[in-house]
C-alpha cells in the first residue's frame, strides 16, 4: 500500500508541473487559460451551496435529534446476527445517501469525518465511500432529463447494483488495510 | 424521490426531538448545518478552481484530445452499438477522465454533452439506448484515482494523512466499475433475446 501512497504524494505535484509546461510549449496563454477555467470551478462550487445546505440541514436535524439512533438500534440485532462489527452501523446514513445525492453524500461524509475524526475507522470508510463522485439518481435524473428520455429500462438496476458492490468492497478493503 | 427522502428525514428528526424533549436541538442543528454548508463550499471553491483551471490548460493544449485518442480502443469495446467514428466518444472519454481524476462537478458538462450526442444516434427518442445505459453505468461507478474533494475535506478536518484513502478508493471504485460493466452487458444481452 505504501507504493500507492507514494504515487498519491507525487501525482498532484506532477500534474501541476506537467500540464502548465505542456500548455506553454504548445503556445497556450497558460495564466489566462487557468483563470478562465478556475472561474468555472468557482462558479460550480457556488452553485452547489444551496444543495449542500439543504441536505446538511435535513441530515443534521435527522441525526442529532436521535432519529437515526432509533433506526440504527432497530437494525443492530440484525447486524449482530449476521456477524458484522456494530461500529459499521455509523456508516448507514452515508450508504443510504450516496446513490441519492452527491452533494448530500458529501454532506454526510463531511459530518462523519468531523464527528469521528478523519483518521478513525469510520472517517476512513466514509472517505473511501465518498471517493466515487457521481451518484446514480442524480445522474439518471439530470442526464436523461436533459435529452428527454422517459423510459430508463434497466439503467437504475445496473447503477444501484454497482453502488452495492462499491459499498461492500469499501468496507472490506478499509477493514483489511486499516484494521 | 430525493424530495421525499429529504422531507421524511427533516420531519422524523423534528418529531423524534419533540418526543425526546430536545426540541432546542433542532434549532441548533439547523443553524449549524447551514454554517457547515458554507464552510464546506468555501473549501471546495479553492480546490475546484485549481483543478478546473489546470484542466482548462490541458484542454486548450490538446492534452485531453490526445488522452481521448489513447483511451479510444478500450472505450470503443464497451460501446458495441456505436460507430467507431461516433462524435459521442470525445465527450464520453472526457467525462470518464474527469471522473477518474475525482472532479465530479467538472464531469457533468461533458456528461451532458455526451448524452446529447448519444441521443442523436438513438432510434427511440423517449427510451434509453443501450449505449446510454452503458455510459450511465460507467458514470455512476467510475474508478477514481484522485478523490480531490474528499481529500480537501480530510485536510480541513485535520487528518494526519489526508491522502491515505487513495488506495482503498481505487480498489472500491474498481470493484464497483467491474460490477457495472458485467451487469450492463448481462442485461443488454438478456433484453436482446
Amino acid at each position: 500500500m505504501s507504493f500507492v501512497t507514494e504515487i498519491a504524494r507525487w501525482a498532484i505535484p506532477f500534474i501541476l508541473f506537467f500540464v502548465p509546461l505542456y500548455g506553454y510549449l504548445h503556445k497556450v496563454p497558460v495564466y489566462e487559460t487557468f483563470v478562465e477555467g478556475a472561474e468555472n470551478g468557482f462558479k460550480t462550487a457556488v452553485r452547489i451551496i444551496p444543495f449542500l445546505i439543504g441536505m446538511l440541514v435535513s441530515i443534521k436535524v435527522f441525526t442529532e435529534s436521535g432519529a437515526l439512533e432509533l433506526i440504527i438500534n432497530f437494525l443492530r440485532p440484525a447486524f449482530m446476527a449476521l456477524g458484522f462489527d456494530p461500529s459499521l452501523l455509523n456508516i448507514v446514513p452515508l450508504a443510504l445517501m450516496r446513490p441519492l445525492s452527491g452533494s448530500g453524500a458529501l454532506g454526510v461524509a463531511t459530518q462523519l469525518i468531523t464527528q469521528y475524526g478523519p483518521d478513525s475507522f469510520i472517517g476512513r470508510l466514509a472517505s473511501t465511500l465518498q471517493g466515487s463522485t457521481d451518484t446514480t439518481f442524480f445522474v439518471l435524473a439530470v442526464y436523461f432529463g436533459s435529452v428527454g428520455i422517459k423510459k430508463y429500462r434497466y439503467a437504475l438496476k445496473v447503477g444501484l447494483l454497482a453502488d452495492a458492490v462499491g459499498l461492500i468492497a469499501s468496507i472490506w478493503i478499509v477493514t483489511k488495510v486499516f484494521g | 424521490m430525493v424530495n421525499l427522502i429529504w422531507l421524511i428525514m427533516l420531519l422524523c428528526g423534528i418529531l423524534v426531538a419533540a418526543a425526546n424533549g430536545t426540541i432546542d436541538q433542532v434549532t441548533e442543528s439547523a443553524l449549524n448545518a447551514a454554517e457547515l454548508g458554507i464552510e464546506v463550499a468555501i473549501q471546495l471553491m479553492g480546490v475546484m478552481a485549481l483543478w478546473l483551471g489546470i484542466m482548462h490548460i490541458a484542454e486548450k493544449a490538446g492534452l485531453i484530445q490526445s488522452l481521448s485518442k489513447f483511451c479510444a480502443p478500450a472505450v470503443r469495446r464497451l460501446f458495441p452499438s456505436l460507430k467507431a467514428d461516433s462524435p459521442a466518444f470525445g465527450p464520453i472519454i472526457m467525462n470518464l477522465c474527469a471522473n477518474i481524476l475525482g472532479l465530479g462537478n467538472a464531469a457533468t458538462p461533458f456528461g451532458l454533452k455526451a448524452m446529447q450526442e448519444l441521443q442523436k444516434e438513438n432510434t427511440e427518442p423517449d427510451t434509453a439506448s443501450p449505449a446510454m445505459i452503458t455510459f450511465l453505468a460507467l458514470n455512476t461507478s467510475c474508478i477514481t484515482i484522485i478523490p480531490a474533494t474528499i481529500i480537501a475535506v480530510r485536510m480541513k478536518a485535520g487528518s494526519a494523512n489526508p491522502v491515505e484513502i487513495i488506495g482503498t478508493t481505487i480498489f472500491a471504485t474498481g470493484c464497483a466499475m467491474t460490477a457495472a460493466i458485467i451487469a450492463d452487458s448481462f442485461f443488454r444481452r438478456r433484453k436482446k433475446r
